[in-house]
């Protein structure tokens, strides 16, 4: 990765420290829920809806039942003998342990299968027989708005969240949540423009596919419950399990190690509700793994339907903008309706413009549930606000970068909420997406049948508010020391940056520090490892703890009448007289934040924004419509790397998967609903043959000076651009214009061709 | 229904009780508390549960745990010591969950077995039916390319 100086030249932070569990990687004995067995253990097999929207008339489980080496059956009848109101979700409590009454998906859990054998469960499952009575059903975002088809009879707000207050009790409604932000008057300002544009984009419903599908375990007794879960929110979990339950939280554990990938669809509950009710029914240990199919039932990224619509002066000044956005969350809200505002109000653009007004509609559909998926709904927004930026540039005759750089945000002004830039690095990061695609030289566009193009993209995205992180420091009498966060490990490698936090802090070396994996009878609270989130917020929380440990072992030393430098391990031998005790130190991080209005202002949106760019070339074989990408350039505004060698390989990370969801990833649905590609031999992710030739990583040199260090988040940064700089690039390419992703050989070929 | 096979298990000789639809990665896992070949796709579409089998990586998730009577079952777990190509990957950050890891080591070694010296292509085509999500695959090309420097140099 290019890199100019770390603004912050220390010891530890911005040191290239391998991961902290290299060697238990590579020997394959890195800890996984997927490798937990307990004795006497039970594995429970899904029985799913094979309708998409229908009441329960019957479910036949007798053969089922009847079959050797099957312990038991549970319907929905049984898990409302222990939880009589079995929903959770964190904005709506509408998802029901199993299907009760009602299913609204194909797919959507009805019964379970419970034996020592997974296979003889498996086979019970098809011994299963259910009849529906069908309801009509709504598929789309835009129709579900107006559709006769209703998901859910009555809203039920869970309660966290007060811009969802007023959907309490709502009936006869597909919508979720509608967001609304009001700047100025951008209809007055429309008219007023000289030019106006409007254009219509769409985005797929796609799926995270983390080589470790889901998985929990739960252990009980009639008192307490640990859940052992591949979990990015182990906090979440244990307050959502021990409502369900109407039990104290200190008597639900839940244990998360290291995550085989998490990419958003590990948060909230999954199936985590189901194992601990399966446990507390048969008093035995239950785990249910999904299979690579299931996942594809269970949690998918949203897909959308943008209209945005721009007010121009002939010179290329914006004034006017105008968005609406559907999103498609499928049968239950999960995390849908924060997406919607949380991400929606940055669909303007990081681009400065007077008169902004945003609709953003969280809708219910009879699809899986969508939720957030690394970038929480910003990669939908700038596809189509970076797309339509492009075609106004060209439509306009200026050029795009140019176009940019005239309406780009610059520091300290106000975004759509009023909030003013703070530690964003636009116009850096612009810049350098430019120079590195050498965009002032003339570019070979190709002769013949192939034909080459280039183009960019640039996105933010705030960081979610209101939100907490804790966490733990102990200094042991050894002058060793231990982490304790709920932060969670699945890839990105926050063991290893929490590790050089407190390190730095304590003036000892990285590996000298271990982290104690999440347990929430052990680990302080966490809001949830998401957004990007944790390095700025675990991390500040980290720092302050380890600072809090440096303060009590300074009035040790103090108290001792030992000098400052006296090192850890002979203060504790002096106090104690041998090896023995301990120094804690806490740290409770939780950044300013002012909530909305009802226009949508505030002065304090968010605690930090994240900026990321792509720079994209490419081939288009103008006979098939093949699209070949031969050079991808990511340019991010990360503030000052902990870890430069894992920050990059976050950046190339999540721009090849935002690859798969440009080019080829789609979830294809019938017309009944039914998935008809629910595997990996039909749903193709990125491989190796898929790379593009050369990838560019680059974070400009930038400190986020409320973050731990100067560092914030980066792990979805280098997602946000990359879409729409394909497709900008096909049509530097080949003049065709595409609205609507994936970008596959066949959609390209019919646009060539229309 | 099951039956006692016996194989070789990273050098050792073992033996099993394995019902005939058992797959190999279900074997290593409940009766020798093996976990470095894990199913993940469960189609031979991904590489995660890649163990060798008399020196040739299989995909464990397919193959039958009965088909190893008599055969030299090789995982990651089977040196003591890291070799050139686990050294790699850690040198080369060539992992963020590290779930497809050991899958991608044992593809790795018997790349490097057939070419000691790889072309960038060749890399490519021969790991491409390993999969990983996380999309290490810029480090975990010059990972092998490390390795190949390394066991070249030994
Ligand atoms: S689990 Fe065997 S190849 Fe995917
Ligand atoms: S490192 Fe996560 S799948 Fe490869």
């Amino acid at each position: 990765m290019k890199r100019a100086t770390q603004a912050t030249e220390t010891p530890q932070v911005g040191r290239s420290v391998p991961r902290l569990e290299s060697w238990l990687k590579v020997t394959g004995r890195a800890e996984y829920v997927h490798n937990l067995r307990l004795p006497g253990m039970l594995y429970g097999k899904i029985f799913r809806s094979s309708v998409a929207h229908g009441r329960i008339k019957r479910i036949d489980v007798s053969a089922a039942r009847a079959l050797a080496g099957v312990h038991s059956v549970v319907t929905a009848a049984e898990v409302k003998t222990l939880v009589p109101e079995p929903y959770y979700g964190p904005a709506f409590h509408d998802q029901p342990v199993l299907a009760v009454d009602k299913v609204r998906y194909v797919g959507e859990p009805v019964a379970v299968v419970l034996a020592s054998d997974p296979h003889v469960a498996e086979e019970a499952v098809h011994l299963i027989s259910a009849e529906y009575e069908e309801l009509p059903a709504v598929y789309d975002e835009v129709e579900a708005m107006t559709s006769k088809a209703i998901v859910h009879e009555t809203l039920k707000p869970a309660g966290t969240f007060p811009d969802l207050k007023h959907l309490k009790g709502r009936s006869n409604t597909n919508v979720a949540l509608d967001f609304r932000l009001r700047r100025g008057d951008a209809a007055k300002a429309m008219k007023g423009a000289e030019r106006v544009f409007e254009h219509r984009f769409r985005t797929q419903q796609v799926m995270h596919t983390p080589l470790e599908p889901l998985v929990s375990v739960a252990e009980s007794t009639d008192s307490s419950l640990t859940i052992h879960t591949a979990s990015q929110s182990p906090s979440f979990v244990r307050i959502e399990i021990a409502r369900l339950l109407g039990w104290p939280e200190n008597r639900v554990r839940v244990r998360v190690p290291f995550l085989g990938g998490g990419f958003g669809a590990k948060l909230y509950i999954k199936l985590e509700a189901l194992v601990a009710v399966l446990s507390l029914l048969v008093h035995r240990p239950v785990k249910v793994s999904l299979t690579m199919e299931e996942q594809f039932f269970t949690i998918t990224k949203h897909a959308s339907t943008f209209r945005i619509k721009s007010g121009v002066t002939r010179d290329g000044r914006i004034v006017a903008r105008d968005c609406e956005v559907w999103w498609n969350g499928g049968a239950y809200a999960d995390i849908g309706p924060r997406v919607t505002q949380k991400s929606g109000f940055t669909a303007p653009g990081p681009y400065d413009i007077q008169d902004v007004s945003i609709d953003s509609y969280a809708l219910y559909t009879n699809l899986p549930p969508a939720g957030a998926l690394r970038g929480f709904g910003i990669p939908q927004l700038v596809w189509a606000y970076e797309s339509h930026t492009d075609m106004i540039a060209r439509e306009l005759g200026i050029d795009p970068v140019e176009f940019r750089r005239k309406n780009l945000l610059r520091e300290g002004r106000p975004q759509a909420t009023g909030t003013r830039m703070k530690d964003a690095a636009l116009e850096k990061v612009l810049e350098r997406t430019a120079a590195l695609l050498e965009w002032e030289k003339p570019f070979d566009h190709g002769s013949g049948t192939v034909r080459r193009g280039r183009g960019l993209a640039i996105g933010f995205k705030a960081c979610i508010a209101n939100t907490t992180s804790l966490a733990a420091v102990s200094v042991n009498a050894d002058g060793s020391c231990t982490v304790y966060t709920s932060c969670v490990d699945m890839g990105q490698g926050s063991d290893t940056a929490m590790a050089q936090i407190a390190a730095e802090v304590l003036r000892m070396p990285t590996e000298s520090v271990t982290v104690v994996h999440s347990d929430t009878d052990v680990t302080p609270f966490d809001m949830a490892t998401l957004g990007s989130r944790s390095l700025f917020h675990s991390g500040n929380a980290v720092k302050l703890a380890a600072e809090d440990a440096v303060r009590k072992l300074n009035e040790l030393r103090a108290e001792l009448k030992l000098a400052a430098d006296t090192p850890i391990a002979d203060v504790f031998r002096k106090k104690y007289g041998m090896r023995a005790g301990s120094v804690m130190g806490g740290g409770n991080f939780i950044p300013p934040y002012t909530p909305p209005d009802e226009n949508g202002q505030t002065e304090n949106a968010t605690p930090f924004w994240m900026v990321g760019a792509t720079g994209v070339e490419l081939e288009v074989d103008t006979e098939t419509g093949r699209v070949r990408i031969t050079r991808l350039i990511n340019v991010a505004d990360v503030g000052t790397p902990i870890n430069p060698r894992i920050v990059e390989t976050q950046l190339s990370g999540g721009a090849i998967m935002q690859l798969g969801f440009t080019l080829f990833e789609k979830m294809l649905f019938d017309a009944e609903g039914q998935l008809r590609n629910a595997s990996l031999a039909e749903y193709k992710i990125p491989g190796l043959l898929d790379l593009p030739a050369e990838i560019v990583n680059e974070a400009v040199v930038a400190e986020q000076r409320s973050g731990p260090f100067g560092a914030k988040g980066v792990g979805e940064t280098a997602t946000f651009g990359v879409s729409p700089a394909v497709a900008n690039a096909i049509h530097d390419a080949i003049g065709v214009r595409l609205t609507e992703l994936p970008l596959n050989p066949e959609a390209v070929f019919q646009a060539m061709h229309k | 229904m099951r039956r006692a096979i016996q194989f070789r298990l990273n050098g050792a000789s073992v033996e099993a009780q394995v019902a005939p639809h058992e797959t190999l990665v279900e074997v290593l896992r409940e009766e020798f508390g093996l976990f470095g070949a894990r199913e993940s796709c469960g189609q031979g579409l991904c590489g995660c549960c890649t163990v060798l089998v008399d020196g040739t990586a299989v995909s464990g998730c397919l193959y039958l745990a009965a088909l190893a009577e008599g055969a030299h079952v090789q995982t990651v777990e089977g040196a003591a010591e890291l070799d050139a190509v686990q050294e790699a990957f850690i040198e080369r950050a060539a992992f963020q969950c590290g779930f497809c890891t050991p899958g991608f080591v044992l593809m790795t070694r018997q790349l490097l077995d057939e070419h000691p010296d790889p072309s960038e292509d060749e890399i490519r085509h021969y790991l491409s039916g390993n999969l990983c999500r996380c999309a290490a695959y810029p480090e975990i090309i010059e990972a092998v390319k490390l390795a190949a420097r390394k066991r070249r140099q030994s």
